[in-house]
């Protein structure tokens, strides 16, 4: 344990000179709420293969870099032109932008969001005694057992803080825009956000990860989100690292009666990646789908972890993941779907599918179903597989070179996923970016 | 136009065409009947360079070009079209980038410029014409959730599209109702000019009350165990296949 005590010793260091540098600063609760994450933070162990939810994602790489915390760095923001390709029409003035952590409030325009919605820094909305902000940080992500969010809870400092208030529709989606920046320097960040959708509240929200360079960092990210009674939510979440980069990410959401939350994770960036998506379905007749992606080429490794709690009555919950392996690439799926004693009339339907392009590609996948109410509906499945040489013979069949035939082929089975996003401009990025990455993968072969 | 002299093909190990002759001359429409297992898919596959089976022994030869040597999609653009017995869904692909791709393939192969997503649209819509598809099916993933005959229809629409110098139809007409077999069938009729020429593979005679004929052959054990013209389509309706056994018993 003492490898492990000397790769929390930086994190440790830094907590203590951020703990001294915001003396007084903070209001109490949010200083005695870091303080909670740093004492456990300092007691838990970063997960290793032998911790049974991280068997297949091995760490060790993450925790072997020396990196420098983004909280101390002074860095020039880039500029404007720098940021705007990862910038989508739909929500060009209602985007908030983090630079390696930092909001930068020059690249961020929210000149599109109505009056009465909240869109800003985390950290303001604390000091300004926003009680929403008081009630639901921290209260949603387990920092008590995962070394990760305990991290990034205990780092707690800027992040994004959506907030649509009881009965508002906000059209424009809201794009939180996460920018790693650092250039030839190795630096941690540990951005942080909280979505809050008041009753039938209506809003999209993109949350997503890119780099300027092709640099080596790692992201810890955190994200809690509450869908209030009869809100709807559309969540998109873009990790589009670095290639080199690291990236932890936990998204923990509530939904209460009657909510809809609809969220679409897309993995395409970092050498490792891993993402927790936990919904608790809190109340009855809640709607939840959860739509996943994941492309993997060279020597990367992505692993997708969720889980759905369904714990009242007439509960739906609609899970897709899909995997695009080329390469030595590795994926994990490890998708549990709980049904407790209460949770009558649950309908839960839950596939992971994944296409395996190359005989070195590799995944593991675990769908798990634990249910203990009776009359319920729940499905799960989980397929691995390579391109069909029916199908590749059909299209040949029509006059498609072999190369076209399998890339439209793999295209056709990522587009399953990616055509489930409504947002125009993030769906044609999309399909350009995995076009390119499988065209590239390709070539290297 | 196409000339099979002594085809042999064999999958896993199994020989299943045993020495097929065959020609087909251009504006000629003929059908291949048999009984199931006769090799008349089998036909259809090798036609189309199916990879699953392998030609032992024999030639075909197609515009003067040794057929057998070109890959699957280098035969689709020189003008072979199979229009398969279970059409493949293609989830997440629409029919109308999927036929445009497939278009354009073509076109570029025979030197001519490629169609954009707009006037290709509009080729589209009028080709759906001729087999009474909805407009709707322009944007839906290619065959995925369609019906056994729409499936067919949508072989008959691809056909239209890629304008092919040889059509071969494997089982058309199977799964079909009525209405749908009444349509696919008027596809065909349009598709047939004197500069084309369609192989009909069927088990039925059924098709061949819409589409009539220039010669019927019989496929029974890997051969073409008897030719003639349309009027051989009734007698094996009437007859059926049994006869087969004996006849080529004695020969």
């Amino acid at each position: 344990m003492v490898q492990v005590a000397r790769e929390k010793d930086s994190y440790l260091a830094a907590l203590a000179r951020l703990a001294e540098s915001r003396e007084g600063r903070d209001p109490a609760w949010l200083a005695r709420l870091r303080e909670e994450a740093r004492t456990r933070f300092e007691e838990l162990d970063f997960p290793t293969t032998r911790h049974e939810e991280w068997k297949y994602t091995n760490v060790a790489p993450i925790l072997k870099v020396a990196y420098r915390h983004a909280v101390e760095i002074e860095a020039p923001a880039p500029g404007a032109e720098a940021v705007a390709r990862f910038s989508f029409p739909e929500s060009r003035r209602s985007q908030l932008v983090f630079v390696d952590g930092q909001l930068a409030p020059g690249l961020s325009d929210l000149s599109a969001l109505p009056e009465g919605v909240t869109v800003g820094d985390l950290a303001a909305a604390a000091a300004a005694g926003d009680h929403v902000v008081r009630e639901h940080l921290g209260a949603h992500a387990d920092f008590r057992g995962d070394a990760f969010t305990a991290l990034n809870t205990a780092m707690a400092g800027d992040g994004a803080y959506v907030h649509v208030p009881a009965g508002k529709v906000i059209e424009a989606p809201i794009h939180l825009l996460f920018v790693a920046s650092a250039g030839g320097e190795s630096v941690v960040a540990h951005p942080r956000t909280l979505i809050i959708a008041g009753r039938g509240a209506m809003a999209t929200v993109v949350e997503s990860y890119v780099a300027l360079d092709d640099g080596v960092y790692f992201t810890n990210a955190v994200t809690e989100v509450v869908a209030g009674e009869g809100a709807s939510l559309d969540h998109y979440r873009l990790q589009e690292e670095s290639l080199r980069a690291f990236h932890v990410g936990t998204t923990q959401v509530r939904q209460e009666r009657e909510s809809r939350y609809a969220s679409c994770a897309i993995s395409l960036g970092a050498a490792l990646a891993r993402h927790n998506l936990d919904v608790g379905l809190a109340d009855e007749r809640v709607e939840c789908s959860i739509d996943g992606l994941y492309v993997v080429t060279g020597g990367q490794h992505a692993d997708s972890h969720t889980s759905l709690d369904h714990q009242r009555p007439h509960g739906a919950s609609h899970q897709l993941y899909k995997g695009i392996l080329d390469g030595r690439a590795r994926a994990v799926f490890s998708g549990k779907i709980l049904v407790r004693e209460g949770a009558l009339l649950t309908d839960a339907r839950q596939l992971n599918k994944n296409l395996l392009l190359s005989p070195d590609a590799q995944v593991n996948t675990k769908p798990q179903l634990e249910i203990f109410a009776d009359d319920v509906k729940c499905a799960h499945g989980a397929t691995v597989g390579q391109l069909e040489d029916d199908e590749v013979f059909y299209l040949e069949s029509r006059g498609l070179p072999p190369e076209r035939a399998r890339a439209l082929l793999t295209y056709g089975f990522a587009e399953d996923v990616i055509g489930k996003i409504r947002l125009d401009s993030v769906r044609r990025h999309l399909d350009e970016t995995v076009l390119a990455r499988l065209h590239q993968s390709l070539e290297v072969r | 136009m196409l000339e099979i002299r002594n085809l042999h093909a064999v999958i896993d190990g199994n020989e299943i065409l045993r020495g097929l002759d065959l020609a087909v001359g251009a504006g000629e429409v003929h059908a291949i009947m048999g009984p199931n297992g006769s090799g008349k898919s089998t036909l259809a596959k090798v036609l189309a360079g199916h990879p699953s089976y392998e030609v032992t022994e024999g030639e075909v030869i197609y515009q003067g070009k040794n057929l057998l040597e070109l890959a699957p999609d280098e035969r689709a653009r020189e003008g072979v079209f199979l229009a398969f017995q279970y059409p493949v869904e293609i989830p997440g692909v629409s029919n109308a980038n999927f036929l445009r791709l497939a278009y354009n393939e073509t076109r570029k192969h025979r030197g001519e410029e490629e169609l954009d997503p707009l006037e290709f649209d509009d080729l589209l819509r009028e080709k759906m014409k001729i087999v009474e598809m909805d407009t709707s099916f322009i944007n839906r993933s290619v065959n995925e959730g369609f019906s056994g005959g729409e499936k067919k229809r949508n072989e008959i629409l691809q056909m239209a599209v890629l304008d092919p110098r040889l059509a071969i139809l494997d089982e058309t007409d199977s799964g079909l109702d009525i209405d749908a077999l009444r349509i696919v069938a008027g596809g065909i009729n349009q598709l047939a000019r004197p500069d084309n020429a369609v192989i009909l593979v069927t088990h039925y005679q059924r098709l061949l009350n819409y589409i009539s004929p220039d010669f019927v052959h019989v496929l029974y054990q890997g051969r073409i165990a008897k030719s003639g013209g349309k009027e051989l389509a009734h007698e094996l309706e009437r007859k059926g296949y049994d006869w087969l056994k004996g006849s080529v018993a004695a020969a």
